[in-house]
């Protein structure tokens, strides 16, 4: 996962030349791009995964047939369909449908946040220093360049590594990891949105710096840094498990996968294919959210 | 062009300076008194404060960043707190190992990524490129720890035809380019090329695909070119980018590489930050992220240099 | 004795899996060897597909072409790539609209003149680097000996489009073809490429086929004139008297919408409405929608070339027919 986010300058440009596009905006435009996501059917199929684990995870409680933290010393790493569990029992013996249901709702939880958190710190910085320009601007993003001059992986796992194990210092970190990154597309996509003509003659008819920000910028700046930002929830859910196998996230006996993962390993002689489920849900869960990003960006794409 | 060689050098200092500040605060991040980061909890109050005044941790933090600096500009990145040894002596060998796996994970990732990515690039919208796509999206979606874990359960437990664990003979040390060593090294680099591989696919169908569609293209077809003497023109305008991006990718897996270290217990930089974290041994940790990020910073400035080199273009004054 | 270019029927679709654009739909004309046609139209007319058609540079994967086409004697629609590749560049060769991105960004101006002799020619390097030169000279790029090394973004627009002609003339075509080769250039640097262009073709003999949406430059340059609608010739003819006097209404409006030295004096018109869409082709004359003297006769089929007078002919019911029309 180190440096998933190189594609950075290609993706920056693109979001660019989408931003650029913006006058060609008309008031249909949202609608349009409902139409061709729905047309995408690669995309409508793992956005519907999506919202099937989604469903499952939140009703953990109800969909699990265990108590995810029941163990048994005498039901341990039994194969699928054992008693009546329907994918069998992990290393204590735990019901592993019932973890796997309970461990996405941490592994969901510790994917998500950290972008959430990016895009709100790093697209309000971002729109800052492309709009301010100015000194503004070299204080934001050389700042940036300093955390880009850690591979994203080293980072998060040197500043996990030093506050200590625990989901909020594991948010932290990875936060720390994206909020550059996410800067680094809002400037590019604000400066890019600045210079165009139609802002430049609202800046000429006196306009105030709010309106500009108001009318002008947000609406086009917005969607690209976005879409920027879903494309980060696919490294992110593979980073925190990544964290949490180390065990650098969440502690025993919570349930998560990357923890999971790190537990089953001493049961790839005995039990190889349960030793795998947890790594099965993080693939897929990232590789549905980066397909739909992609799908999502283009279907924002005013070219295509 | 001089003019920018010589600013991007010089860049490069302030980086390398502020990353290391950034190394430095991680000793002091850490919870509780930095002290503890560099005696054992037990030790007795008087030892405690003897080292904190030796250490000048009783000064102010920026003159203790600047005898820091001092010491590491000497080359002495302090003593590991659970081994007691000189860290520079643990993270040599480790680093050559990560190097290792590294170098060689990115050269499988590149030939890959530069056969599928120019194959869709050349044929976009075709079942070639659907095929090439997919490689990708899965080679950067996957988690790769896990992907260790099935090439462990494929290759050593059910094939028994290569081994999981270490390094081979001679452990962290003792590397040779013969078979002993290299079967060890083939499921770590062959694990941890398919993020390069996805990456570098993407980036090259991207940039082979914008070629295609430029117009010299035409124009070259109109002078009757043939495709052999296209795809010459196509990789020369192609390079810096597909340069550029695969020197980062071999940073990013130097600094990345700590999982698959985890899983395959390869004796690089990455196994030696988790043991460095699994006993919170800070001088450790620090020394290692330090290297690695200089590695970085370092990698970072020479792929600058080359991609200016490479493209005439580029006038950056 | 053959003419340089015979077009019959020419009839190109681009098909993708949403639509089909039918951007040609039966072209005929000839060009006798050093001569200038000169192809008219607005921009989505099929002015620039007909061009391309000639070498067959239209994408191949989208592009359905069907009809006659031969240059120089060989058979374009049919003949395989490999072939094709040996005559573009010899036998037909081509200069395209912007210099800026024809040419490759990252090899030298020479270079790009070297490979193509040497892809045509067995030349030595040196021999290819001599005639490169006399090529910038014939151009008249000053200081030529330094222009070879330089690469296409230290040359002004106009010097770039001047190599571009270099490299188009540099196997010594018998047809050249010029996709609107000054739109993207300053006024007074157009001037000076269409003299060159002028100069060119008489010292070289060759056929010229232009295509501009500038009626200024088809004065310039044209021996006959060729008005595009919707795919198809609506009138063909000498330039001087197809200028004074244009048969086909659209023409008409063309000429009037536009300012130049026929009709200075006269006030501007604008023809009303917009180009047809060309996903589907209008069962009658395309142009009928927008046509002041329509009548229902021309809404019935297309209507046939007629040709008032020898060497005339236009597309509309209105112009009568007293000749054998060369362009039927």
């Amino acid at each position: 996962m180190s440096g998933r986010t190189e594609t950075l300058s290609a993706a920056q440009a693109e979001l660019l030349i989408q931003a650029k596009g913006a006058k060609t905006r008309h008031p249909g435009y949202w609608t349009g791009v409902l139409r061709r996501l729905s047309r995408d059917k690669m995309t409508m199929v793992c956005l519907s995964i999506l919202l099937l684990m989604l469903l499952a995870i939140v009703f953990a409680s109800v969909v699990s047939p265990f108590d995810p933290y029941q163990t048994s010393m005498i039901r341990r790493l039994k194969p699928p369909g054992f008693a009546g569990h329907p994918l069998g029992t992990d290393e204590l013996g735990r019901d592993m449908l019932s973890r796997l249901l309970y461990g996405g709702r941490l592994s969901w939880f510790l994917g998500i946040t950290p972008v959430v958190i990016s895009l709100v710190i790093g697209g309000v910085l971002g729109v800052i220093a492309g709009f301010l320009g100015g000194w503004v601007n070299m204080a934001i993003m050389r700042t940036t360049d300093v955390f880009y001059a850690f591979p994203s992986v080293l980072l998060a796992v040197a500043i996990s590594g030093a506050l200590g194990a625990g989901i909020s210092n594991a948010i932290l970190s990875m936060s720390l990891v994206f909020i550059p990154q996410i800067i680094r597309v809002a400037e590019t996509v604000t400066t890019g949105v600045r210079n165009l003509d139609y802002v430049e003659s609202a800046r000429a008819s006196g306009a105030s710096s709010m309106t500009i920000v108001r009318v002008h910028v947000l609406p086009n700046v917005l969607g690209p840094i976005f879409v920027y930002a879903t494309s980060l929830i696919s490294v992110s859910m593979i980073l925190a498990a990544g964290l949490s196998f180390l065990g650098l996230g969440t502690k025993p006996p919570q349930a998560e996968w990357g923890l999971m993962l790190n537990t089953l390993r001493t049961a790839i002689y005995s039990q190889p294919l349960l030793a795998m489920l947890p790594g099965v849900c993080i693939f897929m869960t990232s590789i549905c959210f980066n397909i739909a990003s992609d799908g999502l960006r283009s279907a924002m794409d005013v070219r295509s | 062009m001089i003019f920018y060689l010589i600013r991007r050098v010089l860049y490069a200092i302030p980086i390398s300076l502020a990353v290391s500040l950034v190394c430095f605060m991680l000793v002091h991040i850490a919870p509780g008194d930095p002290i503890n980061a560099i005696v054992p909890p037990d030790a007795p109050q008087a030892v405690v404060e003897q080292i904190k005044h030796e250490y000048g941790l009783d000064k102010p933090l920026p003159v203790q960043f600047g005898l820091w600096l001092y010491q590491v500009s000497q080359g002495d990145l302090g003593r590991s707190l659970a081994t007691g040894r000189s860290v520079w002596s643990d993270l040599r060998p480790a680093t050559a190992n990560t190097l290792r796996l590294a170098v060689t994970a990115s050269l499988i990732g590149f030939v890959l990524g530069l056969i599928l990515g120019g194959l869709a690039g050349t044929f976009r919208g075709t079942w070639i490129d659907r095929i090439a796509t997919t490689f990708a999206v899965a080679g950067v979606s996957i988690p790769h720890y896990w992907l260790g874990m099935v090439m462990v359960i494929l290759f050593s437990v059910t094939l028994g035809a290569l081994p999981a664990m270490g390094a081979g003979p001679g452990g962290a040390t003792d590397w040779a380019w013969d078979w002993a060593h290299i079967q060890y090294l083939i499921l770590p680099a062959v694990t941890l090329s398919v993020i390069p591989m996805g990456i570098i696919t993407r980036t090259v169908r991207g940039v082979v695909g914008e070629i295609m569609n430029q117009d010299f293209v035409n124009t070259l077809r109109g002078k009757g070119m043939l495709p052999r003497n296209i795809f010459l023109h196509v990789v020369k305008n192609a390079a810096p980018n597909a340069l550029s991006v695969m020197g980062l990718q071999l940073g990013y897996l130097m600094g990345g590489s700590i999982l698959v270290e985890t899983v395959f217990s390869w004796p690089g930089t990455g196994f030696l930050l988790n043991s460095a974290i699994f006993q919170r041994d800070i001088p450790l940790l620090q020394g290692t992220i330090l290297v690695l990020a200089l590695f970085f910073v370092a990698l970072n400035l020479i792929v600058d240099l080359v991609q200016t080199a490479l493209d005439p273009r580029i006038k950056r004054s | 004795m053959e003419p340089l270019v015979h077009v019959r029927d020419l009839k190109v679709r681009f098909v993708s899996r949403d639509s089909t654009v039918h951007a040609v739909n039966g072209v005929d004309f000839d060009l006798a060897p050093r001569e200038t046609l000169c192809i008219l139209g607005e921009s989505g007319s099929g002015k620039s597909v007909t061009l391309r058609s000639l070498m067959r540079l239209n994408p191949p994967r989208l592009t359905k072409m069907t009809g006659t086409v031969r240059v120089g004697g060989h058979d374009l629609v049919t003949t395989s790539e490999r072939s094709l590749a040996d005559i573009r560049g010899s036998v037909v060769s081509m200069i395209f609209q912007e210099p800026m991105t024809a040419l490759d960004p990252v090899f030298t101006i020479g270079m790009q003149i070297r490979e193509t002799i040497r892809r045509h020619e067995t030349i030595s390097r040196e021999d290819a680097e001599r005639r490169a030169l006399e090529l910038l000279e014939l151009v008249q790029i000053p200081s030529a000996k330094r222009r070879l090394a330089a690469y296409p973004h230290e040359l002004s627009g106009g010097l770039r489009q001047r190599a571009m002609i270099a490299i188009a003339l540099s196997c010594r075509p018998k047809l050249l073809l010029a996709d609107e080769p000054t739109t993207a250039l300053d006024a007074t640097v157009q001037i000076q490429i269409l003299l060159l262009l002028r100069k060119l073709q008489q010292d070289m003999g060759m056929g010229v086929i232009f295509v501009t949406h500038d009626l200024g430059v088809a004065a310039e340059i044209a021996d006959r004139v060729a008005v595009m609608y919707a795919g198809r010739f609506i009138e063909e003819g000498p330039v001087s008297a197809l200028m004074r006097d244009p048969l086909h209404p659209y023409a008409q409006g063309l000429l009037g919408a536009t300012v130049h030295g026929g009709v200075r004096g006269k006030r501007l018109t604008t023809i009303p409405g917009a180009p047809p869409n060309l996903a589907q082709v209008p069962t009658g004359c395309a142009f009928a929608p927008r046509c002041a003297y329509v009548e229902p006769a021309c809404l019935a089929a297309v209507p046939a070339a007629r040709s008032p007078i020898p060497g005339r002919a236009a597309r509309c019911i209105r112009v009568p027919d007293h000749a054998v029309s060369t362009a039927a």
